[in-house]
């Protein structure tokens, strides 16, 4: 059955292994990058959320009174 | 630095927030009609708009696309604005987009009930309405992008990533799915035939989940979570890892929805560790949302929205790690078909998304209408009766499933089935049914309190329909240590490609094998298209949603070919299905599988079963179908339908069409004639009798034995 299926496909064989080495070589490369990334980019990065332009608007830190 | 004024859209986002309660309270009422329909059939009220297999799919339509979808984007014109320090591109395509969204949910609350369906799950709705979703879904996303573009913000944060990577993935998903050849207004078949059809199915529902339910909720949780913790998000660099692992690994784990099937098993293999290696994305973002609470679990207690927010991050990865282990085989093989399914996707559902949506709104609502929240005490009391229910609702349900499946697989010492009686398994869980309505009974009513409190925070304060602040404009600079991934981020149209082409590769490697299986493979010699009124037949049976409850797959089980095909012992095999469009394998089991149920009983059982369940199986809780005995079929639609499937790839003869309704009548008629010996007149052109024709080919074709041996490969 599976090989029935697959030889159908010129050069099936390749498939696997081009994933395998998109999917190496992706995560190899990010992981060493978000090691590597520079901390004052990440804090940065993770505040973008508390600092959104919001701030001036006085109902803000409201849900302490929740 | 000059400051630039700019006035963030609330507009948009108030009218999906009441869009989203609305629909919440619609979809959620129509899930708990439908839970009691399953103790209490006469709720089907003997009516074809309201009857189970109708309405069920207007339950998981409302609550998936109406009240989880406006929800979505509520959040997301609400974060993008503020993340991107920009308004949305364009008001007009804000509101094209909100209202044809609106009209496509009013569209499935019609045809919905009126039977116009597919019958494919979580994808029912019929082509023009397929067409609609796709053009509003690209005004969604050239509103997202052009927004992006034009952002002031340097830098494209996470959440942003995950909206991205939402309206590339539905967009292709939707597309790849609805492939389908019109034969009305109101009617196509699926382009695609039996295992191709499956699997391209729950590679599509599979992510439909992964990218409606789940990434889009992922990158609200990344924004809102921080906001209402008021603290950084527990690990930038973690939500980095698990954005792109998670949008890498997700769209490979579809076929584990199609264990033990016909599916080719390289298929189901590939599907099986693809989900077990989304534990790791799924409960790192877990963590990091949990851990973004370091510090402040003082507040978890006091306040509603953190309660909400943790109970919904829990409930994810609760989830996350329930999916992985349904799907390997050996606990699928007892999963299946059952209402431990139906309580996973419900912890999904409820607590996941519900839960993040009422914490999100209740955030938000207070924020918007410049107030506070009118009763933070009705809010705690929604928490505990959405818990609560989500309890009820869940636990019956695993003991449910759990228990059926046992009774299906029991043997006794003759090696004969203990239940031989499909009936006694089900009866045997309807007190579970009980609890789990009395379960959602206490989620909606909760639904209901915040609907109420929200109505009134926004009656108290007055409401900021453009709210202004003052941003920097954005200044072109050099990279600040981001590298590659930040040069990435800062081209928001290479970053949707390399996030389409990372989910492309999993589809694509799935997908192609099995759309190169030429569809005779592996051939069954005597497996024939259906008769012109088989069709018909089969189209009723699309139409009353049969396959919500009746699967037509028996697995490679003793238990299953000695439950459903007794006498002849065959499990379905691939080649059975070759001109099923679209596949009708279903996914649960509250009634018996269908697959070998052809010549199992006379057409007059099926006669008498479909009018009264009740009374030729005592205790039945399939709902009655006496309009089937009262509406005729339109034959005139035989030709288009033949000539239809003809172009989809089911071999009819050129110019049989022209000739079909012969066949259907003679067919008609030599089961009318014999159900007229037994004393039940009907007419030849009566659903009934085509449904009775259907329902007699099912699974047949594989016991012509004498014509397979002469047929020798």
């Amino acid at each position: 059955m599976y090989k029935n299926i697959l030889q159908n496909i010129d050069n099936i064989a390749i498939w696997p292994t081009i994933s395998f080495v998109i999917f190496f070589s992706f995560f190899t490369l990010l992981l060493w990058w978000v090691i590597k990334v520079d901390k004052k980019y990440v804090d940065e990065m993770g505040q973008i959320p508390l600092s959104d332009g919001n701030e001036k608007n006085p109902s803000d830190n409201l849900t302490h009174l929740l | 630095m000059e400051l630039q004024k700019i006035q963030y859209d609330n507009k948009i986002v108030k009218a999906f927030i009441i869009a989203t309660v609305i629909f919440g309270i619609v979809g959620m009422t129509v899930g708990l009609l439908i839970s009691i329909q399953l103790f209490y059939p006469i709720f089907n009220f003997d009516l074809q708009y309201t009857s189970y297999g109708r309405i069920r799919p207007l339950h998981t339509n409302a609550v998936i696309f109406a009240f989880v979808g406006n929800a979505m984007f509520a959040g997301v014109y609400y974060s993008l604005q503020r993340l991107l320090k920009a308004r949305m591109l364009n008001d007009t395509l804000s509101w094209v987009h909100f209202w044809g969204w609106q009209l496509i949910i009013l569209a499935a609350a019609i045809t919905l009930p009126l039977g116009i369906t597919t019958s494919k799950e979580y994808s029912e709705l019929e082509w023009p309405i397929d067409i609609a979703i796709a053009l509003v879904w690209v005004v969604f996303g050239w509103n997202m992008i052009g927004t992006i573009i034009k952002r002031r913000e340097k830098h494209m944060y996470v959440a942003v990533w995950f909206y991205i990577a939402t309206f590339i993935t539905v967009a292709v998903l939707h597309i790849v799915n609805s492939f389908e050849m019109p034969v009305t207004l109101f009617k196509s078949y699926s382009f695609y035939a039996g295992v191709q059809d499956a699997l391209v199915q729950w590679w599509y529902g599979h992510n439909a989940v992964a990218f409606f339910l789940t990434t889009p909720f992922l990158g609200l949780m990344y924004y809102f979570l921080p906001k209402a913790a008021n603290r950084p998000v527990y690990s930038y660099r973690l939500s980095i890892v698990h954005f792109w692992s998670l949008i890498f690994i997700y769209i490979w784990a579809g076929p584990h929805h199609l264990l033990y099937t016909a599916l080719p098993g390289w298929a189901q293999s590939l599907g099986v560790v693809f989900s077990i290696m989304l534990i790791a994305p799924s409960w790192g973002g877990m963590l990091n949302g949990l851990l973004t609470l370091r510090g402040a679990w003082d507040r978890v207690r006091e306040d509603a929205v953190l309660k909400f927010m943790v109970v919904a991050v829990t409930a994810y990865g609760m989830a996350t790690l329930e999916g992985p282990l349904l799907s390997l085989k050996n606990v699928n093989a007892i999963a299946h078909f059952t209402d431990w399914i139906v309580a996973h996707v419900h912890v999904g559902g409820l607590g996941w998304n519900g839960f993040l949506i009422f914490g999100i709104f209740y955030w938000m609502v207070p924020r918007m209408w410049n107030t506070k929240l009118y009763s933070p005490q009705l809010a705690n009391v929604h928490f505990w009766l959405g818990t609560l229910g989500i309890i009820f609702y869940a636990l019956p349900m695993y003991t449910a499933g759990v228990v059926q499946s046992l009774m299906w697989k029991e043997f006794n010492p003759d090696g004969f089935l203990t239940y031989q009686n499909f009936l006694e398994t089900t009866t045997k869980i309807l007190p579970l049914y009980m609890l789990r309505s009395f379960g959602g009974f206490l989620y909606l009513v909760g639904v209901f309190i915040m609907a109420y409190n929200l109505v009134k925070t926004a009656y108290a304060g007055k409401f900021i329909a453009n709210e202004e602040v003052e941003v920097a404009p954005l200044i072109k600079t050099s990279n600040t240590g981001g590298g590659w991934h930040h040069a990435l981020e800062s081209k928001p149209v290479l970053f949707t490609t390399l996030a389409l082409i990372a989910i492309l590769i999993g589809g694509v490697i799935e997908l192609v094998p099995t759309f190169l299986i030429k569809s005779n493979i592996p051939t069954i010699a005597t497996v024939k298209p259906y008769t012109p009124l088989e069709l018909h037949g089969r189209d009723i049976y699309i139409r009353e949603g049969c396959v919500g409850c009746h699967s037509q797959m028996v697995r490679p089980f003793r238990s299953e070919v000695q439950r459903y095909d007794p006498k002849g012992g065959e499990y379905s095999k691939a080649g059975e299905y070759v001109y099923d469009h679209p596949h009708l394998w279903g996914s649960k089991r509250t009634g018996p599988d269908l697959q070998r149920t052809g010549g199992k009983y006379a057409d007059s059982w099926h006669f008498r079963h479909m009018l009264a369940p009740t009374e030729v199986s005592t205790g039945s809780i399939m709902p009655a179908y006496p309009w089937l005995y009262e509406q005729v079929i339109d034959k005139s639609e035989t030709p288009g339908k033949i000539s239809a499937l003809r172009t989809v790839g089911v071999p009819y003869e050129e110019g049989y069409e022209q000739t079909a309704n012969d066949d259907l009548d003679a067919q008609a008629k030599k089961i009318t004639e014999g159900l007229k010996v037994e004393g039940y007149e009907i007419q030849n052109e009566a659903e009934i009798v085509a449904l009775i024709a259907y329902l007699q080919r099912l699974g047949t074709d594989i016991k012509i034995k004498t014509e397979v041996a002469e047929q020798k490969p």
